[in-house]
């Protein structure tokens, strides 16, 4: 009785969002491109789509992005979509394991992606099959006051040691070296990623994030040390706790700080608050530990099979068309972002052409998804506000990591 | 069937009035009361089975730190916000006057209670913002560091507060002043035959006439301090790492947040709050129950 009544509003829900997806040649897509850009830049995509698949009628669904994380839960159970929007690695294990994701592996072997996407396969792989298609990714990196730097006659730091030296010129100058506003916490994510990263390597990150490894360990604590000596030397903005991430563009835009650890999305807002080609910069997170391969954080999202879809057939064609080269290269070129399709062209853009070099060139050791996408959710958000945690009170770090253990222990 | 209606109509027909009320109070309140209870006792992500787990939600939530951060902060809430009620009366008192415009002054009063709780935050926020913010610039100006209210885990539960008190004064001013109308003015004026005035007067003669108001204004603070999300929401997001969550605000995030999804675990937490509350309803009930009977 419960069920059905719960199952019935469900099913009211996504009808009233959804209309009907039982006709024969309508594929149901539920996604979360709320934004301008990217809702725009879908919307051709489905376009190209219908104008080559004349017989295919493309309903799309369009939710909030934050909203989306949530419903996404509902309508897979209850009123599924054919094609879902979500994230490569650990984010999409509880719907693989819960069976609401269709493995998808005849179109990645029909359209040559384990070639094409050889980069991006590992975080669309489990139990051996592929979930999805990935559609875009972006790469993360140092964002830097490029006038700052060369005012300073800071040469780009390509190891810790460099990296150091730089910080302390632009404290000798008044400038904060690193800006960050970690209010929502996921900021701080990316900088331990990096230093972990650099630190231990990409095997050893994996392992970590998949719970192999306990936090109390000597290596982790290698990498905590790096980042307390960050902390302790001053070069975080202070404040950071206080501050989103938005709030923390400013004061790298008026020169207040000088370097961001950031995803490519801080370009565009960095550029609205009058920055330009020439003042901003990115470069590579520097090495620590010498030898060790470098790895990038690259989140990537991606489009899914349902295993409730109706329209199995046209939704293996649509997966297949949003993989192609050609249709990546223009969705990718109105995102702004990269394509993971490595046939397909990159727009012509300074960070773009440089983030698409050094993910291709310079990223040996692997390309993470980022630390709330690589590890459990819960553990996630125990993890991140243990570094915020640390980045204001570095002298508790004997309990943060003890605590972390323990709920590594209990998660995993 | 006539005549049996006819007998006891007067027993029956409340029941019949009541009818919709009990149904509607059943069927979304009383029943996923015992519906969360039951659901603390298993372990589910919302997506796949149900596992029934006993009380280990339970045994978890005793050593868990966020829990007992959440709890004492509750403590914190419940106390500091009945400040409300005498802010509330203080304000009443002094706008309780028969001058020039007074309607405007109490309106600009009772403004805060109006506007949603959502910009009462982000006000605040902007207020305790340590770079911008009119604090600080205070601050500054007499010569004090800046300090970063809501990044200190020391302080920032009582930032919020502070913010939440604001339109909560305004509520329970309100209902003082329509108290206020009330007070007998031949006991006032006895009271002045008898030589009282300030204090004695305030504490002898009107506020034994207000109890009626101070009663409402009690229990909607006291219910309004357990149901303090929107304020941690918008101000903190439960930050930093945790410090400034409550009960509603943790359960909130371990059920249905992005990183949650712990249906059992957040019921767990919903019935230790809903203990918390039961104590306050259980008062208000048999204060209820006493009032009727006695009058």
């Amino acid at each position: 009785m419960k069920k059905i009544f719960k199952n019935q509003i469900a099913l009211a829900l996504a009808g009233i969002l959804a209309g009907t997806s039982a006709v024969a040649g309508t594929l149901v897509i539920n996604g979360d491109t709320s934004d301008p850009a990217p809702k725009a830049a879908f919307q051709a995509v489905i376009d190209g789509f219908e104008a080559e698949n004349p017989d295919v009628d493309v309903v799309y669904n369009l939710f909030d992005h934050e909203g989306y994380k949530a419903a996404i839960r509902n309508f897979l159970s209850a009123d599924a979509p054919d094609i879902a929007f979500w994230y490569a690695g650990n984010r999409m294990a509880p719907f693989v394991e819960a069976g609401l994701f269709a493995p998808i592996d005849d179109v990645w072997a029909d359209q040559g992606l384990y070639s094409l996407m050889a980069s991006s396969a590992p975080g669309m792989t489990m139990d051996g099959q592929k979930w999805g298609i990935p559609y875009t990714y972006y790469n993360w990196g140092v964002y830097y006051r490029q006038d700052i730097f060369e005012d300073l006659g800071i040469a780009v730091p390509t190891n810790w040691d460099e990296f150091i030296a730089a910080g302390e010129t632009l404290k000798a100058n008044g400038i904060t070296p690193i800006t960050i506003g970690s209010k929502y916490l996921w900021t701080a994510g990316g900088v331990f990623d990096y230093l972990n990263l650099r630190t231990n390597g990409y095997d050893f990150h994996m392992a970590l994030t998949s719970g192999d490894i306990a936090w109390t360990d000597e290596r982790v604590r290698a990498t905590m040390a790096n980042y307390q000596q960050l902390i302790d030397g001053g070069f975080f903005l202070e404040n950071h706790a206080a501050l989103s991430w938005q709030e923390a563009l400013a004061p790298m835009a008026n020169g207040e700080a000088a370097m961001y650890i950031m995803g490519n999305f801080a370009v565009a807002p960095l550029k609205e608050l009058g920055l330009d080609d020439s003042t901003l910069g990115l470069f590579q997170f520097p090495e620590i530990t010498p030898g060790i391969p470098m790895a990038e954080e690259a989140p990537t999202d991606t489009i899914h099979l349902t295993s409730g879809a109706k329209n199995v057939a046209d939704a293996k064609r649509f997966l297949a068309y949003a993989a192609r080269p050609d249709v990546q290269t223009a969705w990718n070129k109105a995102l702004g972002q990269l394509p993971t399709n490595a046939g397909a062209g990159v727009t012509n853009d300074k960070f773009l052409n440089q983030a698409f070099s050094m993910l291709n060139n310079d990223a040996p050791g692997g390309v993470a998804q980022f630390y709330d996408r690589d590890t459990k959710a819960e553990m996630a958000s125990i993890g991140m506000e243990a570094f915020q945690e640390f980045m204001v009170k570095p002298e508790r770090l004997e309990k943060i990591l003890e605590r972390l253990e323990k709920a590594r222990q209990r998660l995993y | 069937m006539y005549s049996y209606w006819k007998n006891n109509q007067l027993k029956i027909a409340p029941w019949i009035f009541l009818a919709p009320g009990i149904l509607m109070f059943s069927l979304y309140v009383i029943f996923p009361i015992f519906q969360s209870i039951n659901l603390s006792f298993y372990q589910w992500d919302g997506l796949g089975e149900k596992t029934y787990i006993g009380a280990e939600n339970y045994i978890e939530l005793l050593d868990d730190e966020y829990f007992i951060v959440s709890l004492k902060n509750n403590v914190i809430w419940l106390v500091l916000y009945l400040l409300a009620v005498p802010a509330g009366l203080f304000a009443a008192l002094f706008l309780n006057q028969t001058v020039r415009g007074i309607r405007i002054y109490k309106s600009i009063f009772f403004f805060p209670f109006v506007i949603s709780q959502v910009v009462v935050g982000l006000v605040f926020s902007w207020f305790y913002d340590p770079s911008n913010g009119l604090l600080n610039i205070i601050l500054e100006f007499f010569g004090f560091d800046t300090i970063a209210i809501l990044a200190e885990e020391d302080y920032v539960t009582y930032g919020i507060i502070a913010a939440g008190l604001w339109p909560q004064t305004a509520y329970c001013m309100i209902l003082y002043l329509t108290g206020l109308n009330s007070v007998d003015p031949e006991q006032i004026e006895a009271g002045r035959i008898d030589n009282a005035r300030g204090w004695r007067m305030l504490w002898y003669v009107i506020l034994p006439q207000l109890k009626p108001a101070t009663f409402i204004a009690v229990v909607v603070t006291i219910i309004g301090a357990l149901r303090s999300f929107d304020l941690i929401d918008i101000m903190t997001g439960g930050g930093p790492w945790g410090s400034s969550r409550v009960l509603a605000y943790y359960m909130y995030e371990k059920a249905f947040s992005e990183y949650g999804f712990r249906m059992g675990y957040g019921a767990a937490i919903a019935v230790v709050l809903l203990l918390i509350m039961m104590v306050y309803i259980a008062t208000i009930l048999y204060r209820l129950y006493r009032d009727e009977k006695g009058g």
